[in-house]
């Protein structure tokens, strides 16, 4: 299969990205330039955790209006398969790929943690190789990462079974001390109805290698590869 | 609106009250009109009194800084460039420095401590090596006074916002509060770079006619005399010198930091200085400098943020963000390029000339001729007195006879677990990005961070470590110790020493006393550096660290880089598994002067530090090495503030999850508290497998290392017989919470 890695100015966690996916999972990786039109047949979209255009505005405000998000609008709602990290995350927010916002900590300080997440959801593309309640540690960066969506949307979410991942502690139970930046309902990722754009607070690229003290973030990855290299498994993708 | 100044128009500012607002002294001034056979005009001045400024001639340190060791088997590049370089093997180099920004910090903590961080950044790529990991090391006064907090809240956040938006890892530091830093506090920033050995660009102008590309955020009026202020000494209008801290743009910087790398994979560029300290004045005098050649500017082309700047202010200007390129003539097109695609400035200002001569025009008229060798090889050297004070002896005394042993001795190891200089730094290192670019192998928290070296096995270590207290007391073994801490903390992960680079924070030069301190510092970290094989390869020195006339502690900062051949063999200092033994590396010695237990339980800070026999600490290093390197060391704690029971405590409850608790039985061989709490130097706690003993012993053996079975790991409770007996988990909430409680 293809990924694209967006780079957008201030993308920081690209290269981080494009090593996991090239270095341990063996793909096929090419950096997507802001200013650029997307023109390649790709499977995957990852937009990368960073400060796009500083972020000195909201996080995600700039970055959405950039030449390459069009085409990364059009191809999502063709149903290809993209995957926000952080401000990916916040820049599918801003852009309508995903519901709900992503603010200032509650806490009002960046937070770096190794955090622990409990996978709600399997029938995506992004999940489909994990098991339901699986924990997976992995580490959170943000200053701008306490997710909020009103009552009405989060009750839809809930009902499509749209939140993919909660924070939670070492036993799996969501908790305050386990939730690091005040996000409702302990929300830690979600994915669009139709099931393939999905973003997440959490830095799955981070914590890919037992070297770095983690392996779980392979998960995500690993369930997009199979997703799109088994036919049976394709079904999201229309 | 400013008005051009000429020879012929000398203004009213050179008067001998506007030389010293120069910060430059009559002699200085003299010496001026010497070197140039006129009297300078106004911008001339302003660009001497930067050049000569302490902060960029370093001429009160210059003579003292050559007693410092700097060359070694590993040394690229030494001290005088704009960082150090060591190789790391295959055809890689590490690139490191560390810097200070105190003032600007204790003015407005948060843009203080970002610039800060900005600056040694640029430091770094401007060499042609890509940021990989940054520390620091901060000093803030008590934590009782009204601007601790402030000072602490702002200078963290300052370097979370700026290094996180960069994409480059905070991995570790020290954080230590003291009243001798309340109105002087420190922020010391370090940052290593990875290159390619065969592309290390140099700070160089050469090649007559080549272009000089000013690339970067555009020049506004910030900074102006920041080299200057960093060359005085507070008091208490120091208020007053806000507009001389400049603001940072991290987004920018990181332009900057992808722009000049991409430039850098291409043939085209000769040299390249950061606009640092003293702005395009600095960076395009010293590559000429280093170059043997002369630089001409017109300043009419550079980029400007305001309307109506003059030549004086476009010279002097500290904007961030800002970087002078020495390109090949003719391939100045293809570069700005580089600059094009990511939205920056770069324009040609001016060229590379045979003269030797610093040239700047503005409107066509030329404003300053000033030979290259009058602002650098012939800026003044100064042999400061320097003696001894006799109130040295009085802190020296210490009468360990009249300091009453506590009665609960449980209670006071709590009491240090829970104060800010011993409890757990998270609420600092949480607000700083600790993994991006994945390589973080050992996060904050340990002896010293370890980042793995992609598309190798290799592995770097780093720490950072400085000691003001045992300066004070005695500044030649402070030196001393400074330098083995360092060391011994990269011992710990498993790491050979490379190098070191240093940030040296001292008082003003002009007293004597802080002359002392500061020869006495440099002859301690000279014989340490000597003794284990450390080369200092770059840094900086930071006088004028007083307020009123106070001196800071004398304080200098260690940062020191170490290579892990197999970066999967390193340790970490928490204990792994039940049953495990707990061994002593070293010998404990009946000593309290200069601890943490002193200051925090007696409210004393006197005696003499530690003492320390460098051939001892060499060998533990080289013991514990080996027995790494052997694989049977599960964990590794060096002793320090707060002596073996604090360790103890650290290596019980310091790793991410789980706690252990651990048995000790320590003999009665000295007083309680000094068993306790003493931190006597060249200790190592080490954690090993019962079988693995003997193994272990033949080694330490072999190096000369006394080694002593304190106990074994596991069960609930942090037992040390027969002194102390508390529950794992509530020492482990205490040491946790200590410092987050106070900022909540």
């Amino acid at each position: 299969m293809r990924w694209g890695v967006v780079v957008f100015p201030g993308s920081c966690d690209d290269q981080d990205v494009y090593d996991c996916l090239t270095q341990v999972l063996r793909q096929k990786v090419e950096f997507l330039w802001h200013k650029d039109r997307l023109k390649e047949k790709l499977d995957c979209i990852v937009l990368p955790g960073g400060f796009s255009y500083g972020d000195y505005l909201r996080a995600g405000a700039v970055a959405r209006f950039s030449p390459i998000m069009e085409g990364i609008v059009e191809f999502a709602r063709e149903g290809g398969l993209v995957l926000g990290i952080c401000n990916g995350f916040q820049i599918l927010c801003e852009s309508g790929l995903l519901p709900g916002v992503l603010t200032r900590n509650t806490q009002l300080q960046f937070v770096c943690r190794p955090v622990y997440l409990r996978l709600e959801e399997t029938d995506t593309p992004f999940t489909c190789a994990g098991k339901k309640n699986q924990l997976l540690r992995l580490p959170v960066k943000h200053g701008e990462g306490c997710y909020y969506a009103d009552p009405v949307t989060l009750e839809r979410l809930q009902k499509n079974r749209q939140i993919l991942f909660r924070y939670v502690d070492s036993k799996g139970k969501t908790s305050a001390a386990a939730n690091p930046n005040g996000s409702v309902d302990h929300i830690a990722g979600v994915c669009n109805e139709g099931r393939n754009v999905m973003g997440l607070m959490p830095h799955p690229e981070d914590a890919s290698e037992k070297i770095l003290g983690s392996e779980d973030g392979l998960k995500i990855f690993s369930s997009i590869v199979e997703a799109c290299e088994k036919t049976e498994k394709r079904a999201w993708l229309g | 609106m400013a008005r051009l100044e000429t020879k012929e128009s000398a203004p009213p500012s050179l008067s001998p009250e506007g030389i010293a607002s120069h910060g430059l002294t009559e002699e200085e001034y003299r010496k001026i009109v010497e070197l140039l056979g006129r009297e300078p005009n106004f911008t001339e001045l302003g660009v001497f009194s930067v050049m000569w400024s302490e902060h960029c001639s370093y001429k009160s340190s210059k003579n003292l800084l050559k007693l410092l060791p700097t060359e070694g088997p590993a040394v690229l590049q030494g001290p005088g460039e704009n960082a150090g370089v060591v190789d790391i093997g295959d055809g890689q180099a590490a690139v490191f420095k560390i810097e200070s920004h105190n003032h600007p910090s204790f003015i407005e903590p948060y843009q203080g401590a970002a610039t800060g961080v900005g600056g040694i950044l640029r430091d770094i790529f401007t060499m042609g090596a890509r940021p990989i990991a940054s520390l620091n090391s901060l000093r803030f006064g008590s934590f009782d006074h009204p601007r601790t907090r402030y000072l602490l809240n702002g200078v963290v956040a300052g370097i979370g916002g700026y290094g996180n938006c960069v994409g480059v890892p905070t991995v570790g530091g020290e954080v230590f509060f003291d009243e001798c830093y309340n109105a002087n506090i420190l922020v010391n920033a370090f940052t290593l770079g990875i290159a390619k050995k065969e592309r290390l660009f140099p700070g160089k102008a050469t090649g007559e006619g080549n272009s000089l590309i000013y690339v970067g955020a555009k020049t506004g009026r910030d900074g102006i005399h920041g080299a200057t202020m960093a060359s005085e000494s507070f008091s208490q209008r120091k208020e007053t010198r806000r507009p001389t801290v400049q603001v940072g743009d991290p987004f920018t910087e990181k332009l900057l930091l992808e722009a000049c790398l991409e430039l850098m994979e291409q043939d085209y560029l000769i040299g390249v200085q950061d606009m640092g300290a003293a702005g395009l004045t600095s960076s395009s005098a010293e590559m000429a400098g280093r170059g043997g050649t002369g630089v001409e500017l017109d300043l009419s082309l550079v980029p400007l943020r305001e309307k109506g700047m003059t030549p004086y202010e476009i010279l002097l200007s500290e904007s961030q963000e800002r970087m002078l390129l020495v390109v090949k003539k003719g391939s100045e097109e293809a570069a700005k390029r580089i600059f094009e695609r990511w939205d920056l400035d770069a324009v040609v200002v001016g060229k590379v000339t045979p003269d030797r001569l610093f040239r700047a025009s503005f409107n066509g008229e030329e404003v300053v001729r000033i030979p290259i060798a009058a602002l650098t090889a012939e800026a003044p050297v100064y042999h400061r007195p320097a003696e001894r004070p006799q109130s040295q002896d009085e802190i020296q005394k210490l009468e360990l006879s009249q300091v009453e042993v506590p009665k609960d001795l449980g209670a006071t190891l709590k009491n240090l677990l829970d104060s800010p200089n011993i409890a757990s730094k998270r609420w600092v290192y949480r607000q700083y990005d600790q993994f991006v670019r994945s390589n973080t192998v050992v996060a904050p928290g340990a002896d010293a961070a370890v980042i793995r070296i992609k598309g190798t096995d290799k592995g770097l270590a780093l720490t950072v470590d400085g000691n003001g207290r045992y300066c004070y007391l005695d500044p030649y073994v402070g030196g001393i110790l400074a330098v083995a801490e360092a060391a011994r903390n990269l011992a710990c992960v498993g790491a050979h020493p490379l190098g070191l680079t240093d940030c040296l924070n001292f008082g003003g030069p002009e007293n004597p006393a802080v002359m002392w301190q500061f020869s006495e510092v440099i002859r301690g970290m000279r014989d340490s550096c000597t003794a284990l094989a450390v080369p200092v390869v770059s840094g900086n020195v930071s006088f004028y660290n007083e307020t009123d006339g106070v001196p800071i502690y004398p304080t200098p900062v260690v940062g020191m880089v170490g290579l892990l051949p197999k970066v999967e063999r390193h340790v970490t200092p928490w204990f792994k598994s039940s049953g495990d033994l707990v061994v002593l590396l070293g010998r404990n010695r009946e000593e309290l002067g200069g601890s943490e237990y002193l200051k925090l339980a007696h409210g004393l800070v006197r005696g003499t530090p530690p003492w320390i026999d460098l051939r001892l600490e060499r060998a533990v290093q080289q013991c514990c090495l080996k027995a790494i390197e052997r694989g049977m060391i599960r964990s590794a704690h060096d002793i320090s503030e707060g002596g073996l029971a604090v360790a103890l405590v650290e290596c019980c409850v310091g790793g991410s999850e789980k706690s252990l608790g651990v048995k000790i039985d320590l003999p009665e061989t000295m007083r309680q508290d000094a068993r306790l709490f003493g931190e006597s130097q060249s200790r190592i706690i080490v954690s090993i497998k019962e079988n693995d003993l003997s193994r272990l012993e033949t080694i330490a053996e072999k190096e000369g290392v006394p080694v002593q079975v304190l106990g074994e790991v596991g069960g609930s409770r942090f037992i040390i017989q027969p002194l102390i007996q508390l529950a794992v988990d509530e020492l482990k909430s205490v040491w946790s919470d200590g410092l987050e409680r106070r900022l909540q």
